[in-house]
C-alpha cells in the first residue's frame, strides 16, 4: 500500500517531466535567437554586409563624396591592363611566399628549441612572444630606423666589420626594400609560429621518441617520422593563417614603405588604400580588395583539404 | 647510450632532473653549440628592436647623429627630454586615451556578445547551431584589408565618420569570432551536471548562464580579455581609414602620420612614442603571459 502511494508522484512526476522538457526543448531555438543576436547584429551589420557592399562597389565608379552607378566589369578590366596592379600581385605572392616559407623554417626550428629541456625555459618562452604583443606599428617604426638611409646600425656595424664600404639604401632600392619588408615580418610573426608549434610539440609523448631511440633511430628519422607527422594538423592550421595575414597584410608595409620604392614593395592591400582611399576612387580600390578574395579562398580550401586528410589518416589508423 | 638520449630528447621531465645533471655535463659543449648558440641568436634579434627602441628614445640628439665620436650601442649622459616632449608637448597623451578607450569599448562589448553567442552555440543546441559555428569560424578569416573600403562608406552613412565610436561598433568583428570560438572551447569543458541541476532548482537560462557557466570560465574570459585587447591596440587600417582629425587619432595611427615631419631630429621622439605606446601592453602581457599563451594555442587547436 504504502509502495504504492510512494510510487504514484513519482509517475506524475514522470508523466510531467516530458511536458516540461518538450516546452523548454520548444524554446531552445527562440532563447537561443536572443542568445545570439548582438554577436549576430555585429557580424550581420559590419562584416557580412560590407563584404557584400564591397563587391556591389567594384562594380560601380563611387568615388569618394559621391555615389557611384553600375559599369560592369569596367573597373577589372581597368586593373588587367595596369601594369601596377599586376606588379602588386606579383608582389604580394611573392611577400606571402617567402615569409612564410622562412616563418615556418624558423618558427619550427625555435619551437623544437624551446621543446628542449633548459634552465629558464619558462621565461625564455615569454621572452619570445614580446615582438608578437607589441603593435606591428610601432615595431615597424623601430625597424625604419634601423633601416635609415643615413643612421642605420646595420649599415654602420658593416662598415665597421669592413664588409661593405658605403652605406646600405635598405628602403631606397627595390631589392633591398622587398628584403627589408619581407625581415620586418618574418620577425613578427616568428614567435607566433614557434609558440604554437610548441604547444602541439608538447602534446607528443615522450614515450614515442624513447622506442625509437631504443629502435636506433636518428636525431632526424626521429623528427621525420614521429614529430613532424604528428605535428601536420597544427602546422596546418598555423600556416594557413600566417598566409592569411601575409596575404592581406597593410600596417607594415604602410609604416615602412607605403609601397615604394617605384611601386617595388605595393602589396594588393596598400594598392587599394591609395587608390582607393586616398585618391577617392572607391570603385577601384574596392575592386582591387574584391581581387584578393579568390586567393584567400583557395588558401582556406588547402588547409581544409589538409585538416580533412588528417581525418582520413586518423580514421585509417583506428581501422 | 639510451639512458643520455633519452634525458636530451625527454621534453621538461622535472621527475629526473637528479640524474640528468650528470648527462647534461657530459655534452654540455654539444648543448652550446645546438641548443644555447641559436637560441642566444634568435632571441639577440628578436629583441634588437626593441633595445633600439630604448636606447634611442634616451639618447640626446647630437649622439643619434654622431655615430664616430660616440658609440652608437651606447648611451652616455641618458636624456628624457624626447620622452617629456612627447607627454607634454604633443598630443600624445590624449592619443593614448583614444587608444584606451577604443580596445577597452570594443573589448567589454565583443567578450559580452561572445559569452551570449558562445553559450547559445555549445549549451542550448538549437536547431542550425553547427552551421553558426562554421560561420562564425569564416568570419574569423575575413581580413579586414578587404573590408575597410566598404566599411568607410557605412560609417560615413550612420554618420560615425571620424568618432572613436566608430571603432568601438567595427572592431567586434575582428574580435567577436576569435572569442566567441575561444570561449566555445571553454564552455565545452564545464559539466552539463551542473547546469542540469540548476535547471531542476529551476532556475532559467539567463541564471544559470550568469551564476554558473560565466564564474567557471573565468579564466578563459580573461584570456579572451587580454588577446581582444592586444588586438585592438595593434589595429591599424580601420583606424587609419576611419579618423581624420589630429586629436582623434588612436597611437599607431598618429606616429605614422603626426611624427613624420622630415626634421632630422624626429628619431627621438618617434622612438619614444613607439616605446610609451608599447609599454601597456608589455606590462599588462608580463602579468597574464600563462593566459595569453593559452588564448593564442587554443584558438589555433580548436
Amino acid at each position: 500500500m504504502s509502495t504504492v502511494q510512494t510510487s504514484m508522484p513519482v509517475q506524475a512526476a514522470a508523466a510531467g517531466e516530458p511536458s516540461l522538457w518538450s516546452r523548454l526543448r520548444a524554446n531552445r531555438n527562440w532563447a537561443a535567437l536572443w542568445f545570439m543576436l548582438p554577436a549576430a547584429a555585429f557580424l550581420i551589420l559590419f562584416l557580412a554586409y560590407p563584404l557584400g557592399l564591397g563587391i556591389w562597389m567594384s562594380f560601380t565608379d563611387e568615388r569618394i563624396g559621391r555615389g557611384g552607378i553600375f559599369i560592369g566589369l569596367e573597373n577589372y578590366q581597368w586593373l588587367w591592363d595596369d601594369a601596377i596592379f599586376w606588379l602588386s600581385v606579383f608582389n604580394t605572392l611573392l611577400y606571402t611566399l617567402i615569409a612564410s616559407v622562412i616563418k615556418f623554417a624558423i618558427g619550427l626550428y625555435l619551437a623544437l628549441l624551446l621543446n628542449r629541456h633548459m634552465p629558464f625555459k619558462a621565461m625564455i618562452r615569454s621572452i619570445v612572444l614580446i615582438p608578437f604583443i607589441v603593435p606591428t606599428v610601432l615595431s615597424a617604426i623601430a625597424f625604419w630606423w634601423i633601416y635609415d638611409a643615413q643612421f642605420s646600425i646595420i649599415s654602420w656595424s658593416l662598415i665597421k666589420l669592413g664588409v661593405i664600404d658605403h652605406n646600405i639604401n635598405f628602403l631606397g632600392d627595390s631589392t633591398w626594400a622587398r628584403a627589408s619588408v619581407i625581415f620586418a615580418n618574418v620577425w613578427r610573426g616568428v614567435p607566433f609560429v614557434a609558440i604554437t608549434l610548441l604547444a602541439g610539440l608538447q602534446t607528443v609523448s615522450p614515450s614515442l621518441y624513447e622506442a625509437a631511440t631504443l629502435d636506433g633511430a636518428t636525431n632526424w628519422q626521429r623528427f621525420r617520422y614521429i614529430t613532424y607527422p604528428l605535428l601536420t594538423p597544427i602546422i596546418a592550421v598555423v600556416m594557413t593563417f600566417s598566409v592569411l595575414f601575409t596575404f592581406t597584410d597593410f600596417q607594415l608595409i604602410w609604416a615602412l614603405t607605403r609601397g615604394g620604392p617605384v611601386n617595388a614593395t605595393h602589396l594588393m592591400a596598400t594598392l587599394s588604400y591609395q587608390r582607393g582611399i586616398i585618391s577617392g576612387r572607391l570603385g577601384e580600390g574596392a575592386a582591387i580588395a574584391t581581387a584578393m578574395i579568390p586567393f584567400l579562398l583557395a588558401a582556406i580550401a588547402i588547409s581544409w583539404f589538409g585538416m580533412q586528410r588528417r581525418k582520413w589518416q586518423q580514421g585509417s589508423n583506428n581501422d | 647510450m639510451t639512458d643520455s638520449a633519452l634525458h636530451s630528447k625527454a621534453p621538461a621531465q622535472a621527475a629526473s632532473d637528479d640524474s640528468e645533471g650528470m648527462s647534461y655535463l657530459e655534452s654540455l659543449p654539444r648543448r652550446l653549440i645546438t641548443l644555447y648558440l641559436p637560441l642566444f641568436i634568435i632571441l639577440v634579434v628578436l629583441l634588437f628592436p626593441f633595445y633600439w627602441m630604448v636606447l634611442t628614445s634616451i639618447k640626446p640628439d647630437e649622439q643619434l647623429i654622431d655615430m664616430e665620436k660616440f658609440n652608437p650601442f651606447w648611451v652616455v649622459h641618458p636624456t628624457f627630454k624626447h620622452i617629456s616632449k612627447l607627454l607634454f608637448e604633443t598630443q600624445y597623451p590624449r592619443w593614448l586615451w583614444n587608444t584606451m578607450y577604443v580596445a577597452v569599448g570594443a573589448t567589454f562589448l565583443s567578450i559580452a556578445a561572445s559569452v551570449l553567442a558562445a553559450y547559445a552555440i555549445t549549451r542550448l543546441r538549437f536547431k542550425g547551431a553547427d552551421t553558426v559555428g562554421i560561420l562564425i569560424f569564416f568570419a574569423y578569416l575575413v581580413p579586414p584589408s578587404i573590408l575597410f573600403i566598404p566599411l568607410a562608406s557605412v560609417i560615413q552613412a550612420y554618420g560615425l565618420f571620424d568618432s572613436p565610436l566608430s571603432l568601438i561598433l567595427v572592431y567586434p568583428t575582428l574580435l567577436i569570432p576569435f572569442s566567441t570560438w575561444l570561449l566555445m572551447g571553454y564552455f565545452k569543458t564545464i559539466p552539463y551536471e551542473l547546469e542540469e541541476c540548476a535547471l531542476i532548482d529551476g532556475a532559467s537560462r539567463w541564471q544559470i548562464l550568469v551564476k554558473i557557466i560565466v564564474p567557471l570560465a573565468v579564466p578563459g574570459l580573461i584570456s579572451a580579455f587580454i588577446f581582444s585587447f592586444t588586438l585592438c591596440w595593434n589595429e591599424f587600417i580601420y583606424a587609419l581609414t576611419f579618423l581624420q582629425s589630429t586629436p582623434n587619432k588612436t597611437v599607431p595611427v598618429a606616429i605614422v602620420n603626426e611624427f613624420v615631419d622630415g626634421d632630422i631630429y624626429k628619431w627621438g621622439s618617434l622612438m619614444a612614442g613607439a616605446l610609451v605606446g608599447s609599454l601597456p601592453l608589455v606590462i599588462l602581457y608580463a602579468f597574464f603571459v600563462e593566459h595569453y599563451v593559452s588564448a593564442m594555442t587554443g584558438a589555433v587547436k580548436e
